[in-house]
């Protein structure tokens, strides 16, 4: 049996099945429901048994098609550093408020991705943000929380 | 039915119905058209702009999506030989290399075509087909719903893996995993929140999708950026050639549509099936039926080669819908996210909703004719521009993809847990799909996860905790015994392969 990649993300998978299950029988019903046909915790231990089936019938059994990734090729600090951003975009959209905190993670992205034609970049940003904002706002009737354009007194 | 007819034309036939089609199918058309990013990507990020409409405009906007989606795909596949969306692989056996000839134009003529007169007979199909099915699937029962949704995710997970099942049937469970999340529908029990509020309500499904999709696209699109097996070929885009089709082109394509059409509509009404085996289908079909000198020109630029698979899948789309509208059973990933957005709008397709919302159903049916004249009128005259959209820098479409994704969530929730769970989520489907796990499996799980568990208590209650339910009806039996065939069948093939290696 050859270990690959696959096998290991389906072994994980098979480690996370267990998890899964083992919560599941852990999950309270309520007294008159325990020895019921059919309540919370039934099909969720289906479907961890589902799991280690699956999972172990693809770590057990042979693997025709084996997945060769080549890492030297693949950009994975360009992408970190892009989920960075996401996160503290995540991090401060609500107290900084949309438009900025948005705003800036555009721009920010469009830098650390290898742009550098500024007008452009924040062109597609801050005026960018202002009209989908207005889009969302204004047409649309969603309610964005701004902090920031509150402070400012452009909204209100 | 004249009257539904008339209902959904009226619906259908509204100023700002016929402009979400027109905006949906340019959308779609774009974002379709944009390597990697298919109609799934497209239709999660127009979510959040249906949360301001009502259900008949929403889902009609996100048909025009999908209509523009595919036709875009196949744009990107003949020029670039890049296929934007499964659905359109088989379009670039033939569009490319007549591309290649510089036929360009014409060839982008011909798929516009085919696509166009593809998506209307499949239309009229479908016109008649939903309401008889309708009715049929009002006898359906608890335990036939539960089979149905089994053979649905076996057979979605058996197309949609290429050649690896047991990865799509991990990733079913694992939608089905995360649909558990949250109360339980009936008594109101936690699960899976480990005292987390923020996930009492369960996961979003837009997040879901959002994630796996448009997110993990996004990244996956960075990560594989200096990959020299996915940098495309370019055809100049600036000289595509002229757009006309001769007459010896248009009759073949006279036989050719009406046999894909069929094709395609059938395959799409299948659960899982979709347009992506209906395309190689149809392709191979015209392959065997054409003469031995039109065989020939198969893979060098033939114009049934081309016109097959791009009616089909066109077709397949339609097709799609009736499983969808007619049992609230989607057949592919993309109806999937159309059901979630349905259910989040509050209506709850099914063999009644033609009845209860007639509106919705008639007015869908109605708006693909809409969206097939759109699609046409746009694509013929303005595939010399729109083609210039495949040289958008990635440095910019990125970015403006997550920029979708996160405030499609934001929108929702106003809740950073979300977003971070989002992102949590993305890197997961983005390191599965290197690997490649398939994601529409687990989406269209992820969605039938509430409602199987729902019919698989109701079958249990009803029998009184006995599974005898699985073999007293036949229809019930009929459904599972295909469903063991299918496990069976792909469980033996993956062993069988290895044997002979």
């Amino acid at each position: 049996m050859n270990i690959n990649t696959t096998k290991v993300i389906s072994l994980l998978f098979f480690i996370f099945s267990v998890f899964y299950l083992y919560t599941a029988y852990q999950i309270q019903v309520f007294a008159f429901d325990e020895n019921a046909p059919f309540n919370a915790r039934t099909f969720p231990i289906y479907l961890g048994y589902a799991g280690l089936f699956f999972s172990g019938l693809k770590v057990i059994l042979p693997d025709p098609n084996t997945i060769k990734v080549q890492h030297k090729t693949l950009e994975y600090k360009k992408t970190a550093i892009l989920i960075v951003i996401a996160i503290i975009y995540g991090a401060t959209i609500l107290k900084v408020g949309y438009f900025l905190t948005t705003s800036l993670f555009l721009f920010s992205s469009y830098f650390y991705l290898g742009e550098r034609r500024w007008t452009l970049m924040f062109l597609l940003s801050f005026p960018f943000v202002a009209a989908f904002m207005y889009l969302l706002h204004g047409v649309l009737d969603i309610y964005l929380r701004d902090p920031f354009l509150q402070s400012i007194g452009v909204m209100g | 039915m004249i009257e539904g007819i008339l209902v959904g034309l009226s619906t259908a036939f509204t100023l700002q119905n016929i402009l979400m089609v027109m905006l949906g199918c340019f959308f779609g058309t774009i974002i379709g058209m944009l390597p990697g990013l298919g109609p799934m990507t497209a239709i999660a990020l127009m979510i959040p702009i249906t949360y301001g409409f009502d259900p008949a405009t929403g889902l009609i906007l996100m048909a025009g999506v999908y209509y523009g989606a595919v036709f875009g795909g196949s744009t990107s596949s003949i020029l670039l030989n890049a296929p934007g969306v499964p659905g359109t692989v088989a379009t670039s056996f033939d569009g490319y290399p007549m591309a290649q000839q510089g036929k360009a134009g014409k060839a982008l003529a011909i798929a516009a075509w085919s696509s166009f007169a593809g998506g209307t007979l499949s239309a009229i199909y479908l016109l008649f087909m939903a309401p008889s099915l309708s009715k049929v699937s009002l006898s359906f029962r608890s335990p036939d719903y539960f089979a149905l949704m089994i053979l649905g995710l076996t057979a979605i997970a058996a197309f949609s893996s290429k050649g690896q099942f047991l990865k799509a049937m991990m990733m079913v469970v694992l939608g089905l995993m995360l649909a558990s999340v949250g109360q339980d529908s009936l008594s109101d029990i936690t699960r899976f929140t480990f005292n987390n509020m923020n996930l009492t309500d369960g996961i979003s499904f837009v997040l879901v999708v959002m994630a796996t999709f448009a997110m993990s696209e996004a990244l996956t699109i960075i990560l594989k950026r200096n990959d020299p097996t996915s940098a495309a070929k370019q055809v100049s885009l600036t000289e595509l050639g002229s757009i006309k089709i001769n007459k010896e082109e248009r009759n073949k394509m006279y036989k050719t549509i009406p046999r894909s059409s069929v094709i395609g509509f059938l395959i799409g009404v299948l659960p899982g099936a979709g347009a992506t085996i209906a395309s190689f289908l149809a392709y191979g079909m015209e392959r065997n039926i054409v003469s031995d000198e039109e065989k020939e020109k198969f893979g060098k630029g033939s114009v049934n080669g081309l016109s097959a698979p791009e009616t089909a899948n066109n077709a397949a789309c339609s097709g799609s819908f009736v499983p969808m509208l007619t049992l609230g059973i989607p057949g592919s990933g993309t109806t999937a996210v159309m059901l979630g957005a349905l259910l989040g709008f509050g209506v709850q397709p099914g063999p009644r909703l033609y009845m209860t919302n007639p509106e919705i159903f008639w007015s869908i049916i109605m708006s693909m004719y809409i969206g097939m004249v759109i699609l046409l009128i746009l694509n013929l005259p303005l595939i010399p521009y729109i083609a210039r959209i495949l040289a958008v820098p990635k440095n910019y479409l990125i970015p403006l993809i997550l920029f979708f994704s996160i405030t499609g969530i934001y929108v929702m929730s106003f809740n950073n847990f979300d977003i971070y769970l989002m992102i949590g989520i993305a890197v997961v489907a983005t390191f599965l799909r290197l690997y490649d796990f398939p994601m529409p499996p687990l989406i269209l799980a992820f969605v039938l996860g509430g409602l199987m568990e729902e019919n698989l208590r109701r079958s249990l209650l009803l029998s009184n905790g006995s599974w005898e339910f699985l073999w007293d009806r036949t229809l019930t039996t009929c459904i599972l015994l295909t469903t063991i065939l299918i496990v069976v069948w792909h469980i033996y093939k993956t062993m069988f392969k290895k044997t002979k290696g």
